[in-house]
């Protein structure tokens, strides 16, 4: 799994709102093809980071870097069409679209098709939008969609909603996919359903996966590695079975449960 | 010596607008709400007041504090009808009720007494001309600067002071929370319209005293721009409210001053537009972030 | 797929609107109708334009823009100026009307469409005002006094006008390009993480919005024999919004009914300025009090027709795709 240079490398990056450093120093390297969780108590900085990474916010200190490229300062859209996508930990669905248009949006920036073309209805639109169509199926049938393709997003389920952001956030293409608690609100049936669900999309689109997760079970059974944030920095790094022994950590978790 | 007259006419047209953008900032720091009707609600004072003097024969400050009073009802009474339905509604909604209320107030003034202008009858205060280093400045400036100053401070006091001051700034910075600490939300915020209105009505009667001429569709230009100076001093700020007024009255004199008066009414939006770009929270304004 | 029987319904539109024309023109030739409802029809022509080009930049996009009478303006003055000034013929007057608005849409979009919600409203209101005062200001156009232009505007040029927007804008809007538009209507900041160019749409839209505004114009000022900057003042720009909002955000064919049934109110109550503008004010009110979301919601008409043949259509539809 050890590639030379890292997909993802995080070098030194922070962030400080007013005079308060909500995420500082933290460096992490993300290879090709792995699943890495980040882990940390409520208001560590998870949310934060993951803005950081998606230039929502811009980090005062530090550089991240995809692929050897610097994404500091980029807006999120582009670092979006570099390959990296997300989703929000609280829902953040087009809801007055329908289910399929949702996906269809985020596999936008893969349309050939022009504004003028689709204005005048040149052939060029027909065939744009029955590719963005046929693809935008075949990612509602992964995540058991298409029987909702034409409701709209805010009538389903919350279960579903949480799923159709998932397949939103992988037809934007992205190398590295970034998972805001997708499994939040949902049961264990459900959420180990959704487990296996990302580690089959992982493998078929050879993603690599950053997960935030709250349940500690289900984080340490699934991922390669975990990062712990606490006070916005980041106190440990390792496999489960490292962060599961880590003192740290269990310091940091007093009061909550670890595993 | 030209120069000067037009330095004291700008502030005190600036001190008018600093009187009405007062009450936008109070509101819009509580409610998050461009109360478009607030311009009107300085119409109505201009008219109340107008009606005091020439009907009821009094003199300027009972007829003051009567158009205050009118308006600080008529601003609740606003509040309670269209706004308080909509406090959990979109943005959009409650901007186009709030254009809905303003329109409704300046129309149905004209349906009811017609869209004939009115004259402030011109005894209504001493006229006389001071001589400051060689300037002559009308009493008349410094009275209305004067009256300004004294209802800022009042202001100020309330808002500090004051039990219902602290509530309006618990509120205003967190409702929910205000509304736990056993604050009673809704009458806070009808107390803001109250002085929010209170305020646009004196500022009215000012208007009328030293601008002669009022009319139902009067408050629609200074209440934008009252609303411009709100937005430049940073909006929800009471004291960037007053000197945002009296910066955007003094742009505006220099702009005559210069020879470019039919370009004034340009200029406020000008500076908006400029402020919105380039300094969005406002001279006084703290940077906020949307929570993602 | 859908594309053919969407096709099928649009040859039918055309056709109708197609039979429409003629029997509005022959009536015109005939002298059957008279020149009231003439007029009338003109305005309702022009409104549904106006309804539909900020329709695209609020309903669609979320972009509440309160200035549009200022692109109006731009459009009228600039198609007079070709018109009358320089003599040209009315079909170059009417697309300049229409280019020269777009571009001050791009120059007014640019910095503007930074903000948002209240403060673009706020914003957009402002330039609108300064389009006013700077023609005020011109010489060139006859300042306050106005500038006399010939009555030029033809059933033919209004009927083509509307129907080339509703086209336009509809096309536009049923396409990834739409879409994306919807999507920064929906959620900024997720159509930001979903690779949108959320400005890049949002100047889009306030562009053709622009461009229809002043075809709007053109034909509005063509319509008169005099224009002055107090035409277009920022009731001009409520008159405009309360299309949309009365019509429904999000719903063009919502924003033409309502384009339609408040011109020929305020027709009937020409007489009644006062009593219009109370009415519409009330009307702003009330709606928003009980239903915010308009007359039809983000729905659209032919929604109506569809919902019959789809009540349970969902997942068979979905195999509809595989096969076609």
């Amino acid at each position: 799994m050890e590639t030379t240079t890292p997909l993802l490398k995080v070098d030194q990056v922070g962030i400080q709102f007013g005079g308060l450093k909500a995420v500082s120093g933290v460096n992490a390297e993300l290879f090709q093809g792995e699943l890495v969780g980040l882990i940390g108590p409520n208001g560590a900085g998870k949310t934060t980071f993951f803005n950081l990474l998606t230039g929502v916010y811009v980090p005062t200190e530090g550089q991240i870097l995809l692929n050897g490229e610097k994404l500091n300062k980029l807006p999120p859209f582009k670092i979006t069409r570099k390959g990296i996508s997300r989703t929000f930990q609280n829902i953040r669905l087009f809801s007055e679209l329908s289910v399929i248009d949702n996906v269809k949006v985020a596999y936008h920036s893969l349309a050939k098709h022009t504004a003028i073309s689709s204005i005048f209805r040149l052939p060029g639109h027909f065939s744009g939008e029955q590719v963005m169509d046929e693809k935008a199926i075949e990612f509602l049938k992964i995540f058991n969609l298409d029987g909702f393709k034409d409701e709209k997003a805010k009538n389903l389920p919350y279960g579903q909603q949480r799923r159709l952001e998932i397949a939103r956030a992988l037809a934007a293409n992205p190398r590295l996919l970034l998972l805001d608690e997708p499994a939040a609100g949902m049961n264990p049936h459900e959420t180990k359903e959704l487990m296996n669900l990302i580690a089959f999309i992982r493998e078929r689109f050879s993603l690599t996966v950053l997960l935030i997760e709250h349940d500690m079970p289900l984080v340490m059974g699934v991922c390669d590695r975990i990062y712990v944030l606490d006070h916005g920095q980041l106190i440990a790094q390792g496999t489960p079975e490292e962060i599961r022994n880590n003192p740290k950590v269990i310091e940091a978790y007093l009061g909550e449960e670890v595993s | 010596m030209e120069f000067v007259q037009q330095l004291v006419n700008g502030i005190s047209l600036g001190s008018i607008y600093a009187l009405i953008a007062l009450g936008y900032t109070m509101v819009y720091g509580i409610v998050k709400l461009i109360n478009f009707a607030h311009g009107d609600v300085f119409m109505v004072g201009a008219f109340v007041g107008f009606y005091a003097i020439t009907i009821l024969d009094m003199s300027f400050f009972p007829a003051l504090i009567l158009a205050m009073v009118v308006c600080a009802l008529f601003g609740i009474l606003v509040e309670r009808i269209a706004y308080k339905p909509l406090r959990n509604a979109t943005r959009i909604a409650a901007l186009i009720t709030a254009i809905g209320v303003s329109l409704l107030i300046e129309y149905g003034v004209i349906y009811f007494r017609g869209a004939q202008p009115e004259a402030y009858p011109g005894d209504v205060l001493p006229t006389s001309s001071i001589d400051i280093f060689g300037v002559a400045i009308s009493s008349q400036s410094l009275f209305i600067l004067t009256i300004s100053i004294v209802l800022m401070v009042i202001l100020q006091f309330i808002v500090h002071k004051t039990k219902i001051g602290k509530a309006m700034r618990a509120v205003s910075f967190d409702a929910e929370a205000a509304r736990l600490m056993g604050i009673n939300v809704d009458n806070t915020i009808s107390a803001t319209f109250a002085i929010g209105s209170a305020l646009a009505g004196a500022a009215g009667v000012i208007f009328g005293t030293y601008y002669i001429k009022i009319e139902p569709l009067m408050g629609v230009l200074p209440g934008l721009k009252a609303f411009v100076a709100a937005v430049l001093g940073g909006i929800g700020i009471i004291p960037g409210a007053m000197v945002g007024g009296l910066l955007l009255g003094l742009i505006e004199s220099l702009v005559s001053a210069f020879g470019y008066s039919l370009w004034r009414d340009a200029v406020a939006f000008v500076v908006l537009i400029l402020i919105l770009i380039f300094l969005p929270s406002g001279l006084f304004g703290k940077n906020r972030r949307e929570k993602v | 797929m859908t594309n053919i029987k969407n096709a099928k319904g649009f040859w039918l539109s055309i056709l109708l609107a197609i039979v429409f024309f003629v029997v509005v023109q022959f009536l015109i030739n005939g002298a059957l109708i008279n020149d009231f409802y003439i007029n009338t029809l003109f305005f309702i022509g022009i409104n549904i334009i106006l309804a539909v080009s900020l329709h695209l930049i609020i309903g669609i996009t979320g972009q509440f823009s309160i200035g549009h009478a200022g692109f109006l303006a731009v459009g009228a003055y600039a198609s007079a100026i070709i018109s009358m000034k320089l003599e040209l013929p009315f079909a170059l007057a009417l697309v300049t009307g229409g280019i020269v608005a777009a571009v001050a849409g791009l120059i007014i979009g640019i910095p503007s469409l930074r903000l948002k919600g209240d403060y673009l409203a706020i914003a957009t209101l402002g330039f609108g005002e300064i389009v006013r005062i700077i023609f005020l200001n011109i010489d060139y156009v006859g300042g306050a006094s106005g500038m006399q232009v010939s009555h030029m505007t033809t059933w033919p040029w209004i009927f083509v006008s509307v129907l080339v927007t509703i086209i336009v804008i509809t096309n536009f809007t049923n396409s990834t390009h739409g879409r994306a538009c919807i999507s920064v209507r929906e959620d900024e900041t997720a159509a930001d993480a979903m690779g949108i160019n959320t400005t890049y749409y949002k100047v889009v839209a306030f562009v053709i919005g622009s461009f229809f505004a002043g075809i709007a114009g053109a034909l509005y000022a063509h319509n008169f024999y005099i224009i002055q900057p107090s035409n277009f003042g920022f009731l001009k720009s409520f008159d405009i919004l309360i299309f949309v909002v009365l019509g429904g955000l999000g719903s063009m064919s919502g924003a033409v009914i309502a384009a339609i049934l408040l011109t020929i109110i305020s027709t009937f109550l020409q007489d009644y300025p006062e009593t219009r503008m109370i009415i519409y004010s009330l009307v702003l009110i009330v709606m928003m009090l009980y239903r915010p979301q308009g007359l039809m919601g983000t729905k659209e008409i032919t929604s109506f027709f569809k919902k019959r043949k789809n009540v349970e259509g969902g997942p068979k539809d979905g195999n509809h795709h595989t096969v076609a």
